[in-house]
């Protein structure tokens, strides 16, 4: 336990909150909690890298990590499509693969969202889906609320410009919403605010959505293809160099437009900042 | 069209969509400083949504108090539990008064009714007095928003259609001068017209009084000009006290256009000697939406418009684009219930982003319901090639195996395959994006091999 501690005081400060007590003093006797990586789908096949560097970071700040071999998706996709109905077979899969574990993390703010709030009950698996909900978190989240991050060291000299994911924002609260009267807050921006030379670039509309939205990208492909240009633009017009979120499915969409229209601006999922900085 | 179609439509005027999206975003931005003024803002929106939850909750006790304590006034209430019925009432009280025309302030129920399309078939004109119906009622178009009619239109083009129909000069596109244009000829109609029409939008159970918000000041000039006044109303537009007001009146303008109040806040009591006030209770489907647990929250909805200000669909497709009287995200979830078939397509106008729930003045999960009438939708629509795919895409996710190889099928298909191949018409996708480079392995094979 204390060289735990030690070892990553190094590279960043801790303060431990109410929701950090349950996870340390599961290492009271010297038994570190399990940690199950969920990796999307999509970023299991085409991002490789960001689930690398996820399960990097992770490790490097001394967690005891797991990728269950058996996962596959959460269901979202279809869901969202309007056929949660038949995504039952998925989410009883879900939480099979991941119920034995004591915390589930995953680079992905909309799946985490979807896993607790719309995976169809799963009948006979009520108190493992229940159980399920309270301990999955996304990758932000468990860093600053679960890990207790208060402040990460180290540099990262570059203009960075954040997307937050809707789901993540306004579904998971990961940061402050423009539209509430509420104190300004964001988890991801604790996490790289003091990193040295690092440049947090506000941008004109903070959290208006790149118009992503699953098969929304495709069934109202004009619109979600103007809201992706737009929101490159407010980015790009306040000199961002390097644009990163929570949420590659967000990065993918706005990537792929960024590329199409040869542009120079570069995209990293925030796991891959972290792991970049961290020893 | 259905809403994709039409959102493509209004994007090829690029200068124009990008015109509307900024115009209504400064709205948006507008209510956004003018809320931050109020310290309890969101005590007042958990407060109003509250009432509302009482109103939705008692609604036939409230509307029996309201019938009481108005007909106690002097008020005639009548009742119609449809569109037809509300244009048959109003045809039969301007027949009695012998009226063939009328003028009629902002009402989206009259809207929702088609009132002046029928009224005009049966010989009486209609002349809308706010500034905005005037001009989509000039133009033949229903109002694009239900709080800016006319925001689809600059003010070029306004100029235009003023100097074809009231005789300003060609090319001068003054506000200022076209206002006062609009204000003369409106004069010469409020001056005419025997009965006015207006909307409502509170009706105070306790006191039997109904309140209309208007900014141009059109519905006093109407109504007091006029004999008969005829107020059309929602039946979800009870509020249970006159106290209450004070919640809703606060958040209505501020939430609608960033104003502190409106600038007329009308309340209407009991007729002047000799003149008359009658009151429509419309339900046209409310009860049906109120007996919808899911859906029933719609109906705390007080009309700001708010939703579509913030709205990054509504804002670059256009009201039109939505085909239903209400538009935008709170449209999308009352008109399905109205019929379903023809607005199958709203609910999926939508990336689920939430910005229209945080900015509800009565925190509607409004987009929340837009995930469940998707499943309504797909279950009334039965068998489909999307729902097929759907039962596919479980029956792989649902099997580690077969997930594992059809993610490394498709890698290899896009890895190998063509570019003319992989970007054919039939992937909408690779229309205006790239896919991501395909990796040589995914995530799970690179654990296979470093974390055995």
């Amino acid at each position: 336990m204390i060289v735990f501690n030690f070892k990553i005081r190094l590279v960043a400060i801790f303060v431990f909150q109410k929701d950090c007590l349950t996870y340390y003093s599961l290492m009271e006797n010297n038994t570190k909690p399990q940690i199950a990586l969920f990796i999307p789908c999509y970023v299991d096949q085409f991002y490789p890298n960001v689930a690398i560097a996820t399960l990097e970071v992770l490790e490097k700040l001394g967690c005891q990590v797991t990728y269950p071999m058996n996962q596959t998706c959460c269901g979202q996709p279809m869901a969202n499509a309007g056929f949660e109905r038949d995504t039952l077979g998925t989410t009883k899969h879900f939480i099979e693969t991941f119920a034995a574990y004591d915390y589930v993390v995953c680079p992905s703010g909309s799946c985490v969202l979807h896993v607790k709030e719309h995976s169809p009950k799963a009948q006979g698996l009520e108190k493992e889906q229940e159980a399920l909900h309270n301990k999955i978190f996304e990758f932000t989240e468990f860093l600053t609320d679960i890990l207790g991050i208060e402040k990460l060291e180290g540099s990262f000299p570059h203009r960075i410009g954040y997307h937050a994911s809707c789901q993540g924002q306004r579904g998971l609260r990961l940061s402050s919403s423009s539209e509430l009267n509420e104190k300004p807050f964001s988890k991801a921006k604790k996490l790289l605010e003091n990193l040295e030379g690092l440049k947090w670039v506000e941008l004109a509309r903070t959290d208006e959505c790149c118009g992503f939205g699953g098969t929304f990208a495709v069934s109202e492909e004009a619109l979600s293809v103007q809201m992706g240009k737009d929101r490159l633009e407010d980015h790009i017009s306040h000199q961002v160099e390097i644009l990163t979120g929570g949420d590659m499915s967000c990065i993918m969409h706005l990537q792929g437009i960024a590329q199409r229209q040869k542009q120079s601006i570069k995209f990293k999922h925030i796991a891959e900042i972290l792991n970049q900085i961290l020893k | 069209m259905s809403h994709p179609q039409e959102a493509a439509e209004f994007l090829k005027d690029t200068a124009k969509s990008k015109w509307h999206d900024d115009t209504l975003w400064f709205i948006r931005d507008k209510r956004d400083k003018m809320s931050k003024t109020i310290p309890e803002w969101e005590e007042l929106r958990e407060l109003a949504s509250s009432i509302k939850d009482n109103v939705l909750g008692n609604l036939a006790d409230y509307l029996e108090e309201f019938e009481r304590n108005a007909s106690k006034n002097g008020i005639h209430i009548h009742w119609a539990k449809d569109a037809e019925e509300h244009n048959t009432i109003v045809l039969s009280i301007l027949k009695k008064k012998d009226c063939t025309a009328i003028v009629k302030s902002k009402s989206i129920l009259t809207e929702e009714c088609h009132l002046n399309p029928f009224l005009e078939k049966n010989g009486v004109e209609v002349v809308d007095t706010d500034l905005g119906e005037r001009i989509v009622q000039f133009l033949g178009q229903p109002p694009s928003h239900i709080v800016l009619p006319a925001i689809h239109l600059k003010k070029g083009e306004i100029s235009e259609l003023f100097h074809e129909r009231l005789g300003t000069e060609k090319g001068n596109e003054d506000p200022y001068y076209l206002t006062q244009a609009a204000r003369h000829h409106l004069r010469e109609k409020f001056l005419a017209a025997k009965v006015a029409i207006t909307g409502v939008n509170f009706g105070v159970a306790e006191t039997g009084e109904f309140v209309v918000c208007t900014n141009e000041g059109n519905a006093d000039m109407g109504v007091h000009l006029a004999d008969t006044h005829i107020a059309s109303m929602g039946i979800e537009k009870i509020i249970p006290k006159r106290n209450h007001l004070g919640v809703f009146l606060r958040l209505l303008a501020r939430s609608a256009t960033g104003q502190n109040i409106t600038n007329y806040n009308s309340h209407f009591r009991s007729p002047e000697n000799g003149k008359e006030i009658h009151i429509i209770l419309v339900d046209n489907g409310r009860t049906a939406q109120l007996g919808r647990e899911n859906f029933r929250d719609s109906l705390k909805c007080i009309r700001c418009g708010a939703c579509m200000n913030t709205c990054p669909i509504y804002r670059r497709s256009g009201g039109f684009s939505y085909k239903s009287t209400v538009p935008g995200p709170i449209g999308s979830i009352l008109s399905p219930g109205l019929d379903l078939q023809k607005h199958s397509s709203l609910p999926f106008a939508s990336t689920l982003c939430g910005s229209c729930t945080d900015v509800c003045p009565v925190k509607i999960n409004i987009h929340e319901q837009l995930y469940l009438w998707r499943q309504e939708i797909t279950k009334a629509q039965g068998t489909s090639i999307k729902g097929l795919s759907m039962k596919f895409g479980n029956g792989i996710f649902k099997s580690p195996l077969s997930y594992n190889y059809s993610g490394k099928i498709m890698r290899m298909a896009l890895k190998n395959l063509p570019k003319s191949l992989i970007y054919n018409p039939a992937n909408v996708w690779g229309k205006q994006r790239d896919l991501p480079p395909v990796p040589n392995e995914s995530f799970k094979e690179w654990v296979k091999k470093n974390r055995p």
